[in-house]
């Protein structure tokens, strides 16, 4: 499953996409993000997989933006964190 | 077996009662502030109309924004995976299902089976959802039933630009001073309301068949700018769209 967490609004669309097939809930995302965007659940089918945490999945675009400064960036420490390549971002 | 499944939305609260998998009774109530109150009440409602009694029901299932107030429930579980096993339920040919309740829009691509294999949902803007709906027709000082079917006799195309829920209503407000027809106005609208949802499908990927459920599936004008978008002829709906969430969290027992 690929859980597309986060929201369009005027100014874009910023979803962070959560391949629920490939994560294995190491949690090392967890401990890679600064802002603490995420989380592990147990979803519907009984499985331990990552997700974002709910107060965040409305204001996605503020909660990352200290990891995109406008100058540009190379490699998001989600992103990076993440050894079975689960997480990517929208924006 | 008996089941009831509660789908407690942001406006309303929906029960369905399940015998060994067939429906026997379904009900409706407004949310409101209460939602503990709520529960309790759709579903001695629903109970009620069956003739069963508490006692009778082997299983409750919990969903929607408020399933957490629902405190008896036996087991809980999100919109999403609620919609899918309504909808293949439902109708079994479906792949992608569009949810728009009145706070949120939900695109779920699901599997044959009933589980979900893609979904996004729209967290934050209402401009995609029923309240917009909502919010328009009274701009327009017109029946939300009324203002679906208006946009279908439309005749003109015009652009709303606003994104924003507050400033589409005085887009609309202006469109209304310039003489323009309410008809075109209401398609206009329908279309705005619609684009936001398909780029919210397109995320997660058309597979066709293509449902539509949530209380905006009973309105033509939302489905036909849908179609439009989508560029596809047929949606399909279920003949009471607004239950399926609870339908679904019904036939999730244990």
């Amino acid at each position: 499953m690929r859980a597309h967490y986060g929201y369009k609004d005027g100014s874009g669309e910023y979803f962070i996409v959560l391949d629920t097939d490939q994560c294995n809930a190491c949690k090392e995302c967890i401990i890679a993000c600064p802002a603490g965007v995420f989380e592990i659940i147990v979803d519907d089918y009984d499985e331990e997989v990552a997700a974002v945490v709910e107060e965040h999945r409305n204001k996605l675009k503020y909660s990352c933006a200290p990891c995109k400064p406008t100058s540009g960036y190379n490699e998001l420490p989600c992103v990076k964190a993440c050894i079975p390549v689960a997480i990517s971002h929208s924006w | 077996m008996i089941s009831a499944g509660i789908d407690l939305g942001a406006k309303t609260t929906k029960v369905v009662i399940l015998a060994d998998n067939k429906i026997v009774s379904q009900c409706l109530e407004l949310t409101g502030i209460d939602q503990a109150q709520t529960a309790e009440k759709a579903l001695s409602n629903a109970l009620e109309k069956a003739n069963l009694s508490r006692d009778a029901v082997n299983f409750i299932v919990a969903t929607g924004v408020g399933r957490n107030a629902v405190s008896f429930a036996n087991k809980e579980i999100s919109d999403v995976a609620a919609d899918a096993r309504g909808i293949i339920y439902l109708l079994p040919d479906a792949r992608t299902v569009i949810d728009i309740g009145a706070e949120e829009g939900r695109a779920i691509k699901c599997f044959a089976d009933g589980r979900v294999q893609d979904f996004a949902i729209n967290e934050k803007c209402a401009a995609g959802a029923g309240t917009f709906v909502e919010t328009m027709a009274r701009a327009l000082e017109v029946d939300v039933e009324e203002f679906g079917k208006m946009s279908l006799r439309s005749t003109n195309t015009i652009a709303m630009n606003a994104q924003c829920t507050v400033f589409a209503e005085s887009e609309v407000v202006s469109l209304v001073h310039a003489k323009t027809a309410k008809e075109d106005i209401s398609k206009a609208i329908h279309d705005a309301i619609a684009s936001r949802i398909i780029s919210m499908v397109r995320r997660v990927g058309v597979e066709e068949k293509i449902a539509v459920i949530g209380g905006v599936a009973k309105n033509p004008g939302f489905i036909d700018s849908l179609k439009r978008g989508l560029e596809i002829n047929e949606i399909l709906i279920p003949d009471e769209p607004e239950f399926t969430g609870a339908l679904g969290a019904a036939l999730t027992k244990a």
